[in-house]
């Protein structure tokens, strides 16, 4: 990492300093940085509350066989008391090497994978490429501008059954495809075909965030530069991979991570485009939704431990992802 | 679709070639006819493509009939605005809306509130532990919902909280606070350290050089946070679905999904619901939009 400098001591922070004993620098610690902690104090505790507590209790749920038959509930007057039982790591066994382990977890974690390397991609070339054409000095941009943001502008939970109504099996999507003799894909039926509709609708979905980010850094890039390109010869071409390109870098690192864990946690698309009806096309998030709320009787466990799944690949894959750019870093610096 | 009016013939090696120059280079800003025909040819597919659903969506929902989403033509020789006014006479539009706006207005105020001083803490101050809030902070924003969607239902039945607005309003908060102190720490970072160091020499303690100096002046970088949290909280799907158990407590997201049920599907009135949702939230996302950007890409940059 880079060496920060402390704004409020002007100290240099990364370099090694000696350190001095630990009750020592606790006690420094807290008459030195107390008001710091009561500052954050209230994210702290929102956190150990609404995040860490619920967490412990989910990762605790997971090691047992909770479902919606022995957790404690309330029919009418009588309370039923809970009598799920711990059953240890058996539910990870379970998803992971378990029968039919393929069809339950490992099925959905390709298509995820799948799903999200396709949608990330489409939406950061698309986005890229618009925001290069809009990014010229042409008549009606801002008009431009302003319509392309607007998938992004409507609610998801509002566009989604738009185009449901336009995939439906006589709508408008097949109506048009037909009159052209075209094919006409049950889009919302087949499984291939259900697939391809949701990277289709999350694309649409997705595009205007990374236009508008990129088209920022584009703007932020310094002219100068090009100008300096320019002077040196340099082909519209050469301009674009010298100097546009890592004028980005920073910009695109941020929004491809973000784009990746959004798309990886994406729930509403697939949700409100399907509904329960198709096992085929749910990647790992609402899989785990169907597994704790969408059937009978409710598989808690399972679900929370699709959570806790979900949440380590997550967490492995941001660590590499940063470490992989820091190592770019270093190499740019030498 | 990544159409990009460069060509990409010339060769992609480093730029100090002296020898062997084509003839010309154009220059930057110089365009011929052709290329701006071409940027403004995509351009105008690539809006088309933006509205069309948008669009198709408002066409339907004048159509009277349920399934007049299957003979669009038909829609043009009978458009009335009768779906509007069922809607938002027979329907339970006015409470969606208000579920909608209290569950979405808390978690901005309690998310905003909550995490302003730390965002100043965390953008000012360095103290032992930085690095692990910063971790959490982070790693908390990428919380995949089906992580705590079953300890959460568990937790709040116990307590009563299913199918209130304040269960609604603390499970945002959990995503909600992390992300406004990120954002924040972002904005944070771009006031100048100077008025700080201004306030200290003046005598201010630590708290009163945030709450008279800093906050008055961070109120751009509040209203992108709240702005944020606000449209999450509004557009949420999941929790709300699962949370919300009474029609009249349905927020919109859950609202238009229950047009649609195994019996009947009333998709003219989805649609009509749908649009009225669309244009006011649309329209607020218009007028924040290019603050939004800013800052969410600002807070990412400089973890």
């Amino acid at each position: 990492m880079t060496v920060t400098i402390d704004r409020a001591t002007g100290k240099r922070r990364g370099d090694r300093t000696p350190q001095p004993g630990l009750g020592r620098r606790l006690k420094d610690g807290y008459q030195k940085y107390w008001y710091a902690y009561a500052m954050i104090a209230p994210v702290a505790v929102v956190i150990g509350v609404l995040v860490l507590y619920p967490l412990g209790y989910g990762l605790y749920l997971t090691l047992t066989d909770a479902n919606s038959l022995n957790t404690a509930r309330t029919i009418g007057v009588n309370e039923i008391e809970a009598t799920y039982k711990f059953i240890g790591l058996d539910n990870y066994a379970d998803i992971l090497w378990g029968p039919t382990a393929y069809d339950r977890f490992w099925s959905h974690f390709i298509w995820t994978i799948v799903w999200t390397a396709v949608c990330v991609g489409l939406h950061f070339f698309i986005g890229l490429g618009l925001a290069l054409l809009l990014n010229q000095n042409l008549r009606g941009r801002t008009f431009y501008r302003l319509l392309l943001v607007l998938p992004w502008a409507v609610p998801t939970f509002v566009t989604v059954f738009g185009w449901r109504f336009m995939l439906a099996d006589a709508g408008i999507v097949n109506s048009a495809l037909d009159w052209l003799h075209l094919p006409t894909p049950a889009w919302l039926e087949d499984t291939f075909w259900q697939r391809f509709s949701a990277v289709m609708v999350n694309t649409w979905c997705g595009v205007p965030f990374m236009m508008v980010s990129l088209l920022g850094g584009l703007q932020s890039i310094d002219n100068s530069l090009y100008e300096a390109a320019e002077m040196d010869g340099a082909s519209a071409w050469q301009r674009f991979r010298f100097v546009t390109l890592p004028g980005l870098r920073s910009v695109s690192s941020t929004v491809v991570l973000l784009g990746i864990i959004w798309t990886f946690n994406q729930f509403a698309v697939i949700f409100l485009l399907f509904g329960n009806s198709a096992p085929e096309a749910q990647i790992l998030v609402t899989w785990a939704y169907h597994l704790g709320f969408g059937q009978q009787p409710r598989d808690f466990a399972q679900s929370a431990a699709y959570g806790m799944l979900l949440l380590a690949i997550l967490i492995v894959f941001t660590s590499f992802y940063r470490r992989w750019l820091n190592r770019n870093e270093q190499q740019l610096a030498i | 679709m990544s159409t990009t009016a460069v060509p990409t013939t010339a060769p992609a090696g480093p730029v100090a070639e002296p020898a062997a120059k084509p003839p010309r280079i154009r220059r930057r800003g110089e365009r011929s006819r052709a290329a701006s025909l071409a940027s403004h040819g995509v351009l105008t597919v690539a809006s088309l493509v933006a509205l069309f659903p948008v669009a198709w969506l408002v066409y339907l929902s004048l159509g009277p009939d349920k399934d007049d989403y299957l003979h669009p033509g038909r829609i043009w020789s009978k458009m009335t605005l009768d779906n509007y006014a069922f809607v938002l006479q027979h329907t339970n539009f006015f409470d969606w809306l208000k579920s909608s706006l209290i569950v979405s207005l808390g978690t901005t105020v309690i998310g905003v509130m909550v995490a302003a001083t730390t965002g100043y803490a965390v953008s000012r101050m360095r103290f032992p532990g930085y690095r692990k809030l910063m971790w959490v902070l982070l790693v908390t924003q990428m919380f995949p919902i089906a992580v705590l969607i079953v300890p959460m239902y568990q937790i709040l039945s116990d307590l009563q909280l299913v199918d209130s607005y304040l269960g609604l309003v603390l499970v945002y908060c959990s995503t909600a606070v992390p992300y406004c102190a990120w954002l924040l720490k972002g904005y944070f970072d771009t006031i100048p350290f100077e008025i700080d160091e201004a306030g200290r020499v003046d005598g201010l303690s630590p708290f009163g050089t945030f709450f008279r100096l800093i906050l008055p002046l961070a109120r751009p970088g509040l209203a992108v946070a709240g702005f944020y949290s606000f449209i999450t909280a509004f557009g949420e799907v999941a929790f709300a679905s699962t949370f919300m158990l009474s029609d009249t407590k349905y927020t919109f997201a859950v609202g238009l999904q229950s047009f649609i049920s195994e019996h009947d599907a009333q998709r003219h009135l989805m649609a009509a619901t749908a649009v009225l949702v669309a244009i006011p939230v649309s329209a607020f996302f218009y007028l924040v939009q290019k603050n939004l950007v800013a800052g969410l890409t600002a807070g990412g940059t400089k973890g």
